[in-house]
């Protein structure tokens, strides 16, 4: 157990600085590295939890696919490569005391709900069950997001196409 | 493992996007904030999946995942159309909407 | 048995025509109209092989009720619901499909030869097969999602066909407003569903919904707001006062589809939803204790104001639409009063004289006044010229209102006899004076249709026999079909264990409710025929009398429901600000300003200088400028930044939820 905490500990603290360069660096290509490693990190959070099949989704999609589509996003819309400093608005004050609010209530509420809560990993939970599940009790969602997805893909070429 | 620890990062990650929402002047950056907070959702699913013993909560981050890939792209098709436009993703000059 | 369980092909027959239709009428000989009509036939037939089965059914020991026929599977399921769909077949059921497929098929025939030569005859046949299988489908369903699915699919149909001239703005403005209206009652139906799913231990399913209402399990104010918001429903689609607005537009369809669906068929299934959950609607109105209550009082008003309407049209097929309106506002009372069986039989009967009427009509226009409706320009003395619809459309009228022993009487009178012996004296005024008004401007109708001096350009001429036919059946049944209140019959046939277990009173028939029923509908015609036939009475009453003037102007425009709507919902706070702004002004201020003026010019002077001046220019001046001022204020936030919108939804969200954490 101390050996999962130590890991914890370490992993989400290269997340939690990762993820605040994400949003304050200078560079947007920089900004996309970064976040791969927050991305990273999610993933090992999700085999810490020992769901393994998600962990591979998030390193499958997110770092393989949704990661290269912004970076094409960085270079279709000429981003500059190097230092720039002007990539934050004028409201930077205003928005960090929000997220700061947000965060205050948010700490407070879950240390009341779930202060000393601990997560026994007794039973595994394995790839086979989640398919079953998918494909058993949430077959409708799951045809639903199909769709969603059919609907996502014509309307992003549609809004992207030169005509 | 504590519970709290993983719905604490979850907190941190998910406030950590909200500025980023708020404060960054780039249309991509912008998507990226959001992806920081879909993330956080996720943890949190995962992590009361695994304390409640049930399945539910993977299979719902997989569908969260599955939204954010559409999410990104339909996202990036309307930044890249604005760039079109205007020459510019600076989502601070987009104000069409000003009374 | 077999034939009632598997009653779901009844609606899967026009649904396989709709698709045939749709992909290969046009290559057909007759474009498609064999299709429709041939399915229908094969549904009615299949239909009244189920109502055979279900009579000859035996009858259970202990409960003496013919057992529901259901069958189901599960359509689909999310984590732990399951959500069914299936078939509930019982007496009401039955009768629906009878009633459905019978005048769906005689309006497919009667179409054949009504709309030949149309610009998109195969489109209409193709509508009207999907019409009548989504109708059949929310009759057969046994459980409200899947009626919903019916429910809807019938208000686009209604949309389509009531746009099917859609060249001209008029009718597919009407159809527009048909289906926005009805909308508006849907969204109450759908919260409504919604929340008797939850009341009901997360099910959908139509009997276990009514038992438990029926039982105690749902908490009388939960099932109270289900009840109202699924009321909302049958409101819209029922065209019950105040939704009741976009039905006399819808005749801007074709006329078979008036008949078809604005008077037969779609129109009752708000009623048939009403009749169908009539556990809950009995428990959350206490329709038991002879309370006043809302589907009650809906149903009277719209009996009254409907059929007021109905004397100022000229239009001949929107009289029949405001008699429709009227009409239904017997059954939805009838439901509202205890009457169960009565509204249901009322529903039976007044499908097959009005759908009468409306191919009527439509035969009129057809032959006989060159496609027109009005009944002031282009009809009159068509008696001579077109014996046959002459002969079924005064079949129609009598049965319509309630002269013994057509059918209408027998249904009408069942409603009253129950509302009187409830308890629910003042409706069952209101239903005889509606009889009265009923009678009357049937005369009316009848009058200036058939009699006095033809006033049209054509030369009128009988139908062919595929219009003159369906309406000879359709009043040999207006004859009849009344005839099934003998002994009960038809309460018998439709009882069901909801209405046993509500202990909803069965009345037999009664000679005082039926005697005063009938003079009622004679008083009425008497009126009418003593107006017109004779011309005795005040005649131009409208130019005399400033009192009818305005009855008749309230009533020419509706009673201004159509400009509540549309001009005083939009514009309605501007218009009465001002004029009670004026009116102040004029009258509070100005007496002010003469009396002063009336005691002194020196006061006059010095009220007019400072108070009107000062005081109450500058009260307006400063009204209108802080207007300015505040919307100058307002408009510094709409900085169209949507980041900034964002940070204030952020910033009110953590505040609402460290209230939420603070004080609940």
């Amino acid at each position: 157990m101390v050996a999962q905490n130590i890991a914890f500990g370490v992993i989400a603290a290269a997340m939690v600085i990762s993820a605040v360069r994400v949003v304050t660096a200078k560079n947007v290509v920089r900004a996309a590295l970064y976040l791969i490693i927050v991305l990273a990190g999610v993933a090992a959070q999700y085999i810490l939890l020992a769901a393994e099949f998600t962990a591979i989704v998030q390193v499958l999609i997110y770092i393989g696919a949704i990661i290269v589509l912004f970076l094409f996003g960085i270079m279709l819309t000429r981003a500059p490569i190097g230092q720039e400093g002007d990539l934050d608005n004028d409201q930077r004050w205003l928005a960090g005391l929000v997220a700061l609010l947000l965060f205050g209530v948010l700490a407070y509420v879950l240390n009341d709900a779930f202060n000393g809560a601990q997560i026994r990993l007794n039973v595994p939970q394995t790839t086979a069950q989640v398919g079953d599940s998918i494909f058993g009790a949430y077959l409708l969602p799951f045809e639903v997001v199909s769709v969603l997805l059919l609907a996502a893909l014509v309307g992003a070429i549609v809004l992207a196409r030169r005509d | 493992m504590m519970l709290n620890n993983f719905l604490l990062l979850g907190a941190v990650l998910f406030c950590t996007g909200v500025y980023g929402v708020l404060a960054r002047k780039n249309g991509v950056l912008v998507l990226m904030a959001v992806e920081l907070i879909l993330n956080a959702v996720n943890i949190n699913l995962v992590a009361f999946g695994a304390f409640n013993h049930t399945i539910a909560g993977q299979v719902f981050a997989l569908f969260v995942i599955a939204i954010a890939a559409a999410e990104v792209g339909v996202g990036l098709a309307i930044v890249l159309l604005i760039y079109r436009n205007r020459r510019s993703i600076d989502v601070t000059e987009i104000d069409l909407m000003k009374g | 048995m077999g034939l009632l369980r598997n009653a779901w092909v009844i609606p899967a027959i026009p649904a396989a025509s709709f698709f045939v239709i749709l992909l290969f009428g046009k290559r057909l000989p007759r474009l498609g109209s064999e299709v429709g009509i041939l399915s229908l036939l094969a549904s009615w037939l299949l239909a009244t092989g189920c109502a055979i089965q279900w009579i000859r059914l035996p009858l259970d020991h202990e409960s003496h009720l013919r057992a529901p026929v259901t069958r189901g599977f599960t359509w689909w399921h999310t984590g732990d619901v399951r959500i069914g769909a299936g078939i509930h077949i019982d007496g009401l059921t039955v009768m629906m499909l009878f009633v459905v497929t019978f005048i769906s098929l005689l309006v497919h025939i009667y179409s054949s030869a009504y709309m030949k030569d149309d610009r998109r005859f195969t489109h209409f046949y193709a509508a009207l097969s999907l019409f009548t299988a989504s109708m059949l489908l929310l009759v057969v369903a046994d459980n409200l999602l899947l009626l919903l699915v019916g429910w809807e699919l019938v208000g686009l149909c209604s949309f389509m066909l009531i746009g099917h001239w859609w060249e001209e703005k008029d009718n597919s403005n009407a159809a527009l407003k048909a289906f926005f209206t009805t909308r508006t009652g849907d969204a109450g139906f759908m919260i409504g569903i919604v929340i008797l799913f939850f009341a009901a231990d997360r099910t959908f399913n139509i009997a276990a919904i009514n038992h438990a209402a029926l039982d105690g399990h749902i908490g009388h104010g939960v099932l109270l707001v289900g009840a109202i918001a699924l009321f909302m429903g049958p409101i819209g689609k029922s065209a019950q006062f105040p939704l009741h607005t976009w039905l006399p537009d819808a005749m801007a369809g074709p006329t078979p589809v008036s008949a078809l669906i604005h008077a037969a068929t779609m129109v009752v299934a708000g009623v048939y939803v009403v009749a169908r959950c009539y556990g809950v609607f009995w428990e959350a109105f206490s329709i038991g204790n002879g309370g006043i209550n809302l589907v009650a009082i809906i149903g009277g008003i719209t009996i009254l104001i409907a059929a007021a309407l109905a004397f100022v049209q000229d239009d001949i097929k929107k009289v029949l639409a405001y008699s429709t309106v009227s009409q239904l506002g017997y059954m939805i009372m009838g439901l509202g009063v205890g009457a169960w069986t009565g509204a249901i039989f009322h529903l039976f009967t007044h499908a097959f004289f009005k759908a009468n009427l409306f191919l009527g009509a439509g035969s009129v226009s057809h032959s006989g006044s060159h496609h027109s409706f009005d009944m002031k320009k282009d009809m009159g003395g068509l008696r001579a010229h077109m014996p046959t619809t002459y002969r079924t459309f005064l079949i129609g009228s009598i049965a319509l209102a309630g002269v013994p022993p057509l059918a209408g009487f027998w249904s009408k009178d069942e409603i009253l006899n129950a509302a009187g012996k409830n308890g629910f004296a003042v409706f069952m005024v209101v239903g005889l004076i509606g009889a009265v008004m009923t009678a009357a401007y049937m005369t009316r109708c009848v009058y200036l249709t058939f009699f006095g001096e033809y006033r049209g350009h054509g030369h009128p001429h009988e139908s062919p026999p595929a219009i003159t036919g369906p309406l000879v059946v359709l009043s040999f049944f207006s004859v009849v079909a009344g005839l099934l209140a003998l002994g009960q019959k038809f309460g018998h046939w439709t009882l069901n264990d909801v209405i046993e277990e509500a202990h909803v009173p069965e009345f037999p028939f009664a000679w005082s409710a039926a005697f005063v029923g009938t003079t009622a509908g004679l008083i009425g015609i008497t009126i009418g025929a003593l107006y017109y036939f004779r011309n005795a009475g005040p005649h131009r009453l409208t130019e005399r009398s400033t009192a009818a003037r305005r009855g008749y102007a309230l009533l020419a425009n509706r009673y201004y429901l159509d400009h509540l709507y549309t001009g005083v919902i939009v514009g309605g706070i501007k218009g009465p600000l001002a004029r009670a702004a004026y009116w102040f002004n004029q009258n509070v201020l100005d007496g002010i300003v003469h009396g002063a003026a009336a005691g002194a010019r020196g006061a006059a002077t010095f009220t007019y200088d400072v108070i009107d001046q000062k005081v109450v220019d500058g009260l307006v001046n400063g009204a209108g400028a802080s207007a300015e001022e505040s919307g100058g204020l307002l408009r510094t936030i709409q900085t169209g930044r949507v980041q900034q919108y964002a940070a204030v939804l952020f910033a009110a969200t953590a505040i609402f939820a460290i209230a939420l954490i603070r004080w609940a």
